[in-house]
């Protein structure tokens, strides 16, 4: 009759449809397989968040193994079209319950343990040799160079600007860097302890380079710090944007970052001071209110 | 409980014949089944309006560039779908599903206070006419996210006092509806339906019921505060006046964490009403499943600052809030493999009912492996704002909360109706929505992860082919719920006669009554032996 045909249907596409998804998982795990993982990033903290990332990855997916198979066994063994009769009796059972908290309980200890440690190491702020004090606005970016005299705006670039518009009829395959190109770039060292200083001035946006690891608010009133080395070798072009939701412009106000060599920087550097001091640009230290909150963790002593 | 004085037209409460009919039925329903009823059909259009909502959302960012909106109006789809979803879609289904169950479940006539759930009831067009005219406001619809976070929500024209006015009738409805469910619960048991063995649904009700009347007035507060900051002269949220904009944070989402399992418990509840049924087997670890809800509703309340990870915490409260969620996966573990235990060694079928809470078994399963990763906060500094956030909070709560609904839906529907539905086109409209759910939010794991922000309406040219594989689910996914009203529609038109007990291993009060129920469910309460047969053992 058409029920036992509809359970068998039922019961193969279901397990198809669990195997498939079930592959599909244990398939991501290749890092950077054509943009289905996280990135390893080119900095201290962006290594480490990728470990602590995968290791909590591969327990899901034990996890998993486990529980859908238990699953997709009783779906494929005591299916009543085959002829299964029920075990009434098999109620309840204090044992079993007792084992299945605690083994979870004892997993998760296992994660703990590297997430606290990763944790400590994100709040060490010690020891940071250039301070980047990072503004947001709707909808562009403000970097001071604390210290330095060096200040400028980052703002989307012509090109992507104008291909974004609602039917501009510009396809953004031709753009470089559709959306994630800006007209002035941060410049930092490669090799240094750097700390951004993070805040806004009209609403909460958020600073995050996916390839440094970090990301957090900047919230208007407040400093908030984060810190970034990027490895001695990496030196190149990272691009991010603007993580919490600003306003109509939100998703146009990327954050481009170029790490050099640090005497390469400190080229740059030099030529951008001479080049704000002509140009007569205010100071950027003096921006550096003392009747803002500064919000910034207890740094851990190491 | 004479009343001195009814007309001819008026529902007399000791008279059964003489209900009211044609409009004043509905309007000025009290009985819990018309009311019921109409959570339902509420639920259902709102679903369907906030869906019309997503395929706007998933047509723009099918492909890069901006080809359909403006970025404004698209921030402003996003926002609405998300309230029309939460508090129009979700939670009245829950509510309508509660009407019509609860009292059916535990052997008393009605709910404890008709009236009052006639006014639950009636708060929510009203509300929802409200929300969604701002999209016709000056300043259009609000813009700032579901989660309003101040200042840029403050920065909203006429729609944002409307918009708060209106979450503050749906909060009214939610806690007036609440009291009820609670109060009828502890008070309208018939005789031998204890605590300990009334229906899960039940108890997934009592302990939801709990939450919304602690949560929703924190909701309410913060809310006002953002009226006052913006219309008042107040300064709660602004550093210039010496307050926070993190402070609303705190607050919304002391809120909105036990929000959250509001959203979910009920499903938990469902499922374990479904599962047994088709393994002919009772529910696996009665008591310990009581206990992990109860576990969850009480951590849920300490979990609620992992959405705000990135706001500069201080270290102590990061570590107390990533251990603190990591430990909710312990009680929702122990209920998974609770469900688990149930199928062993049962004898399963697959009717629709049983393909839906199997596909939630699997796929909520997954939405609770994202979780646990976005719990760990040195992981969540690349996740957070992210569209692996998007991914997990919709498997949760579409192959989660939504699932369980229709998987509610399929089960009892015949026993509402009295006549049972097209289970094979029942069995289309589940495959085709496992299948695009799936095509629909699994590739946002992967654009999250790739790096895609979240509510941005144009993204970089990297995340142009999940895009476009997400937005081809989604229409997948849209056009395949109108199979749900229209097999609704043709069950009540020309269903075949259901029994009292239509499917074959149902167990639980309700499956002792009629198909339909008669107007009273239960009046006089059920027998000893009714009971007996009825309640978990």
């Amino acid at each position: 009759m058409s029920f036992h045909m509809k359970n068998a249907y039922a019961r193969r596409g279901l397990q198809a449809a669990a195997i498939s998804l079930f592959a599909l998982l244990a398939s991501v795990a290749h890092a950077d397989w054509g943009g289905l993982n996280m990135t390893e990033g080119v900095s201290v903290l962006s290594k480490e968040i990728y470990g602590l990332h995968m290791e909590i990855f591969y327990w899901c997916v034990a996890i998993g193994v486990v529980v859908f198979g238990a699953m997709i066994y009783s779906l494929v063994k005591f299916r009543k079209s085959q002829g299964a009769k029920a075990d009434t009796t098999l109620v309840h059972s204090t044992r079993v319950e007792i084992i299945w908290t605690i083994i979870p309980i004892l997993i998760l200890v296992a994660m703990a343990i590297p997430t606290a440690r990763g944790l400590i190491m994100i709040e060490d702020m010690e020891g940071a040799t250039l301070d980047i004090k990072v503004t947001g606005y709707q909808w562009k970016w403000e970097y001071e160079y604390l210290g330095h005299n060096v200040s400028f705006f980052s703002t989307l670039k012509r090109d992507s600007n104008e291909a974004r518009a609602l039917g501009s009829g510009i396809d953004p395959k031709t753009v470089p860097h559709y959306l994630l190109d800006v007209d002035n770039p941060l410049v930092i060292p490669s090799g240094t302890k750097i700390r951004f200083l993070l805040t806004a001035q009209d609403v909460i946006h958020a600073w995050w380079v996916p390839a440094f690891g970090m990301k957090k608010d900047a919230v208007p009133g407040y400093l908030a710090p984060i810190w970034v080395q990027v490895d001695a070798d990496k030196v190149g072009t990272y691009r991010g944007q603007c993580a919490e939701l600003c306003g109509q412009d939100h998703g146009f106000m990327p954050i481009v970052v170029e790490v050099k060599s640090p005497a390469d920087y400190d080229t740059w550097l030099r030529a951008k001071q001479a080049e704000q001091k002509l140009a007569g640009e205010p100071s950027a230290t003096a921006a550096l209110s003392t009747t803002v909150a500064v919000a910034t963790p207890a740094a851990v002593a190491q | 409980m004479a009343y001195e004085t009814h007309t001819a037209d008026e529902h007399s409460h000791d008279d059964h014949d003489h209900k009211p009919h044609g409009w004043r039925r509905w309007v000025y329903a009290t009985n819990h089944k018309d009311i019921g009823t109409m959570y339902l059909i509420f639920a259902c259009v709102m679903f369907f309006i906030g869906g019309f909502m997503a395929m706007i959302i998933r047509a723009e960012l099918f492909q890069p560039g901006l080809q359909l909106v403006e970025p404004q109006f698209f921030n402003s789809m996003t926002t609405m779908h998300a309230l029309l979803m939460i508090f129009g879609a979700v939670m009245p289904a829950w509510t309508g599903l509660a009407n019509w169950m609860i009292p059916m479940q535990v052997g008393a006539p009605d709910m404890a206070l008709p009236r009052l759930n006639n006014f639950s009831f009636w708060i929510l067009p009203f509300a929802f006419t409200l929300l969604l005219s701002t999209l016709f406001v000056p300043g259009g619809a609000p813009a700032g996210g579901w989660t309003l976070y101040p200042p840029l929500s403050l920065q909203a024209g006429d729609g944002l006092p409307m918009a708060i006015f209106a979450i503050h009738l749906m909060g009214a409805s939610s806690i007036l509806g609440s009291i009820n469910v609670v109060v009828t619960i502890m008070n309208m048991r018939a005789p031998g339906v204890g605590l300990l063995n009334m229906p899960l649904f039940c108890w997934s009700w009592l302990i939801t019921a709990y939450l919304l009347i602690a949560t929703m007035p924190v909701l309410a507060g913060a809310v006002t505060m953002l009226l006052t900051d913006h219309f008042f002269g107040t300064s709660f949220f602004s550093a210039s006046g010496g307050g926070d904009p993190v402070m609303f944070q705190h607050i919304f989402w002391f809120f909105g964490h036990p929000e959250v399992y509001i959203l979910i418990l009920p499903a938990f509840g469902i499922i374990s009403e479904i599962v047994p049924t088709f393994s002919r087997k009772p529910l696996f670890g009665y008591d310990a499943m009581v206990y992990a809800t109860a576990a969850i509703a009480f951590l849920s309340f300490i979990v609620w600052a992992h959405h705000m990870f990135t706001v500069n915490m201080p270290l102590a409260g990061q570590l107390f809030f990533t251990l603190s969620t990591m430990l909710i996966s312990i009680p929702t573990g122990v209920k998974v493999f609770n469900w688990t235990a149930t199928m062993w060694k049962g004898s399963l079928s697959f009717e629709p009912p049983m393909l839906f809470a199997l596909s939630f078994l699997f796929l909520f399963t997954i939405g609770g492996f994202s979780g646990l990763m976005l719990a760990i906060v040195p992981a969540d500094f690349q996740y957070h704002d992210t569209y692996f956030v998007v991914a997990h909070f919709h498997y949760v709560l579409v192959p989660g909360a939504i699932f369980a609904i229709m998987a509610g839906v399929y089960y009892w529907l015949p026993k509402w109706s009295g006549k049972m539905y097209d289970q094979k086109l029942a069995t289309w409209h589940f495959w085709l929505s496992a299948i695009f759910v799936n095509v629909l939010f699994f590739p946002q794991h992967f654009l999250g992860l790739a790096g895609m922000p979240r509510r941005i309406p144009d993204y970089s040219v990297q995340f142009a082919d999940w895009n476009m594989v997400s937005s081809i689910g989604a229409f997948g996914f849209g056009l395949s719920q109108l199979l749900l009203p229209y097999i609704i529609w043709k069950c009540i038109k020309s269903g075949s006669k259901a029994d009292a007990r239509s499917w074959e291993g149902a167990h639980g009060l309700e499956w002792e009554l009629s198909s339909p129920p008669p107007y009273h469910s239960w009046d006089p309460p059920p027998s000893r032996e009714i009971v007996a047969r009825g309640v978990q053992h």
